[in-house]
């Protein structure tokens, strides 16, 4: 029966050409506009670390003074030198690193390649298991380290092939700013999107290509890059970071459980109060321990423009499915004598429903292929864009497979009514009227 | 005319939801268009704004020192000024911390009184000597320039503040709404020192183009101060129709004066109509997509329209000829498919100018965006009326010329 409304179908739509494309085109329109943006969002509100990331917390405390106090107001995004290193020393989570972002020049040994600059993060041992970072050679470095402030480096996979043709580097010295540090480590490709361990330094940027210890960082004054937040007297001053009045790190933890997470929360407290007393902390005490999707959606990292481009799409979807519906019904309706005759020979109404809808699918399925199509020719252009997202723009089967149930849904949907009321049509009337 | 309304509004009733989707297209056609139109003029808007700087005659290098100390970095800069500035074909070089819509840069707030605790403007610095007003080619329209003795070297951690600022017109407006700020002293930052205007330039543009910059875009304060450090601008002025060629020459002759540095391969350097083609590429881009898009969804309006409307004309070809044997003209067909239109579509746009000004409304909350101007609403609302009319002229000619023999037939 299937494939005989097949056919019924095919015939109709071939009947009248012009009509059936402007109903495929206007479906294909609205669903390559859809899906180009969708897939955008998709890719931008993804989740960095999957599987890992419910684990992930952001602690916030607020060291201000209490100019410009505010209780509505949010917390310091980040954490200042000496409640960092006190969080950190307290190891009260399953895991913590302490972070912060900066760029170094790079003075390879090889006299061909010239001094570079390159991102780098200055962070402490947990942050290799705790985000779970691959390795390709060697390791991380350890809690002593830290605190001995070694001069060890971890690079990427791509600066390895850069300075060492891909080889195993582990032991070999990488000069930056004038000191040598000795290259222990050699991560795979790793690229979290969004960057959501700093969101201040390219929010889907590439990962940084240098990975230094915190401690070492300061003593060979590596350059800070990133938001540094002052107050009081905080100049912002590179070279007293450590005690002046600024936020200029970011602090993460692991918590495995929720008793874990409502424990730090308990200890964030304490911490607040304890600085209070000792007059550190001025402010009524307010803290906050976002995880981190939640972090991502405070710091709206996904572009304003991508989401209004998003609504704008689907306003679009909606008038062309609109359209759709209007087109259809007139085209239903118009066979009304044809329909007539087969309800007259014996068709059910279900049956005049089913050959209707077999129809609505069909110019569906035409319109996802042509929606297909336009999706990928929009992701191309998105991909010619020169933002920092712009290479991430790619279907993955999960879209492609969404394409298909939008344009079948929605054309099913939309044929929905107009099949309807042509089932309600009275055979006698239209057969007298013949 | 008249006359005819009520029979129209019989027959729709029997058409009741064809009608309706018709309407319902129209109405969030002229939505989507209408706030789609405005946000492309907010974007043209923006990337209009002169930057108040001799764009076509300009380019800018991004340069780092590479295995200098910071301490010898004022001297390799002087260096780089002199064999920029002796190169043939320029106007004039400066070394500057940041330029308009390069992207980043300083920003701070301003008071007026030394004991004020809230700044009353809020601006962005430049830093850099008495070369700069004739290197960007901004007009100064008050006062007077730095003189090469006011010109300080420092640190960027260790910036005091100047005696002497130059500020853009903008901001002394905005400091001193009497229109004197020429000689007055303003406090920057969190300071008690007081700078002296000595100089209003009439335009000056802040680094950034965002909207978050729009409240202080043209705020700027320009610091008789040279930072040191390891990176650096140059902005280099040709002489008319020599641009092209310091492209070219302008890095060649750094590398020449100094190999200890890099000038990034990407964007190092850039003629100012790059910069600003940079710039506002999202923009642009968003623009262009919104106008692609308002020009397909009339497109399909128009066509379903189209569509629509021929059906019914097929569907009361007899009815049409049984008005025409009765008496009735073309015209008078023509004229009754033109008003039902004409009815659907002022239902349409009533609905869909409502819809258009709640979108934006919830627009405002979710997005930097301004309010909907009502001229944008009449506007869409008389485009999209203006487009119905066109699209049912075809079919509707068509049943004009139905002719009176149809009624006889097969009845």
């Amino acid at each position: 029966m299937f494939r005989y409304y097949l056919d019924l179908a095919m015939r109709s739509l071939m009947r009248n050409k012009v009509l059936t494309a402007l109903m495929v085109v206007a479906i294909a329109l609205g669903i390559g506009a859809s899906m180009t943006t969708l897939t955008v969002l998709h890719v931008l509100s993804g989740d960095p670390l999957p599987g890992v990331s419910g684990s992930l917390f952001y602690p916030q405390v607020d060291p201000r003074d209490m100019d410009g106090y505010d209780a509505s107001k949010p917390l310091p995004e980040q954490v200042t030198w000496i409640d960092g290193m006190n969080l950190l020393h307290a190891r009260r989570a399953d895991r913590q690193a302490l972070m912060t972002g900066g760029a170094v020049p790079i003075q390879p040994a090889q006299s061909g390649i010239e001094p570079f600059y390159s991102d780098a993060r200055y962070t402490t041992s947990d942050f290799f298991p705790m985000f779970r970072v691959p390795f390709l050679y060697g390791h991380g470095w350890n809690p002593s380290d830290d605190e001995s402030r070694a001069r060890v480096v971890v690079i990427t996979r791509s600066l390895n092939d850069k300075l060492f043709g891909g080889k195993d580097s582990t032991g070999q010295t990488l000069r930056m700013k004038d000191t040598a540090f000795r290259v222990i480590g050699v991560l795979d490709s790793w690229r979290p999107n969004p960057h959501f361990y700093d969101v201040n330094t390219g929010r889907y940027s590439n990962s940084e290509d240098v990975f230094v210890p915190l401690g070492a960082s300061r003593d060979a004054h590596l350059d800070h890059d990133g938001s540094t937040d002052c107050w009081g007297t905080g100049g912002g001053d590179e070279e007293h970071a450590e005690t002046e009045p600024c936020v200029w790190l970011q602090f993460w933890v692991q918590l495995d459980s929720p008793d874990k997470v409502a424990a730090y929360r308990e200890f964030l407290t304490h911490y607040s109060q304890e600085q209070k007393a000792l007059g550190r902390f001025a402010r009524p005490v307010k803290v906050g321990l976002p995880g981190l999707m939640e972090w991502m959606d405070i710091n709206k990292v996904v572009p304003g423009d991508v989401r209004l481009q998003t609504w704008l799409a689907f306003g679009f979807l909606l008038v062309c499915l609109v359209n759709t519906i209007g087109l259809m019904l007139a085209k239903f309706l118009r066979r009304a004598g044809e329909l007539g005759v087969r309800r007259a020979l014996g068709a059910s109404k279900r049956e005049v429903f089913a050959q209707l809808m077999v129809e609505s699918a069909v110019i569906g399925l035409a319109g996802g292929l042509g929606g297909l199509l336009l999706a990928f020719g929009g992701l191309w252009l998105v991909r010619r864009q020169p933002s920092d997202y712009a290479s991430l723009a790619h279907l993955d089967p999960t879209m492609l497979l969404a394409t298909f149930v939008l344009a079948i849904g929605a054309t099913l949907l939309a044929g929905l009514l107009p099949a309807w009321r042509a089932c309600q049509i009275a055979p006698a009337l239209q057969l007298k009227s013949q | 005319m008249m006359l005819q309304i009520k029979p129209i509004l019989a027959a729709l009733k029997r058409h009741k939801a064809g009608t309706i989707l018709i309407a319902l297209q129209i109405a969030l056609t002229l939505a989507i268009v209408c706030n789609a139109l405005f946000i492309i003029h907010e974007r043209l808007d923006r990337i209009s704004r002169p930057t108040g700087l001799d764009e076509g005659n300009l380019m800018a290098i991004g340069n780092r020192y590479v295995g200098a100390d910071d301490k010898d970095t004022a001297a390799m800069m002087r260096g780089d000024l002199v064999a920029l500035r002796q190169l043939p074909g320029v106007a004039d070089a400066v070394s500057i911390n940041s330029y308009p819509l390069r992207g980043g840069g300083w920003s701070t707030g301003v008071r007026v009184g030394a004991e004020d605790k809230k700044p009353k403007a809020h601006t962005t610095l430049y830093f850099s000597d008495e070369h700069t007003l004739p290197t960007m080619g901004t007009h100064l329209i008050a006062g007077r320039n730095f003189q090469a003795d006011e010109i300080g070297e420092a640190d960027p951690k260790e910036v005091g503040d100047p005696a002497v600022v130059i500020v853009s017109k903008a901001l002394a407006d905005k400091l001193f709404t009497d229109g004197h700020a020429l000689g007055k002293p303003i406090y920057i930052g969190d300071t008690k020192k007081p700078s002296t205007i000595i100089g209003i330039v009439e335009r000056l543009e802040v680094p950034w183009n965002g909207s978050w910059s729009d409240t202080f875009y043209e705020n700027s304060i320009i610091e008789p101060v040279r930072l040191s450090g390891n990176y650096t601008n140059f902005l280099v002025r040709s002489k008319p129709g020599q641009l092209e060629a310091l492209m070219k020459s302008a890095p060649a002759a750094l590398y020449q004066a100094n190999r200890m540095r890099v000038i990034p391969p990407e964007r190092g350097v850039r003629t100012f109509a790059a910069v600003r083609e940079h710039a506002y590429k999202a923009d642009r881009g968003m623009a262009i997509l919104m106008g692609v898009v308002c020009l397909v969804l009339l497109a399909i309006t128009a066509a379903g329209i189209v569509g629509l409307t021929s059906f019914w004309v097929g569907q009361r070809r007899k009815q049409i000829g049984v008005r025409r044997a009765l008496g009735a003209t073309r015209r008078d067909i023509l004229s009754y498919f033109l008003t039902e239109n004409l009815l659907i579509g002022i239902g349409g746009v009533v609905v869909g100018a409502a819809l258009a000004m709640g979108m934006n409304l919830w627009l405002v909350t979710q997005f930097e965006m301004a309010r909907l101007s009502l001229m944008y609403v009449l506007a869409g609302v008389l485009a999209l009326l203006l487009l119905g009319q066109g699209a049912v002229l075809a079919p509707a000619m068509r049943a004009s010329r139905v002719s009176p023999v149809e009624a006889t037939r097969s009845v």
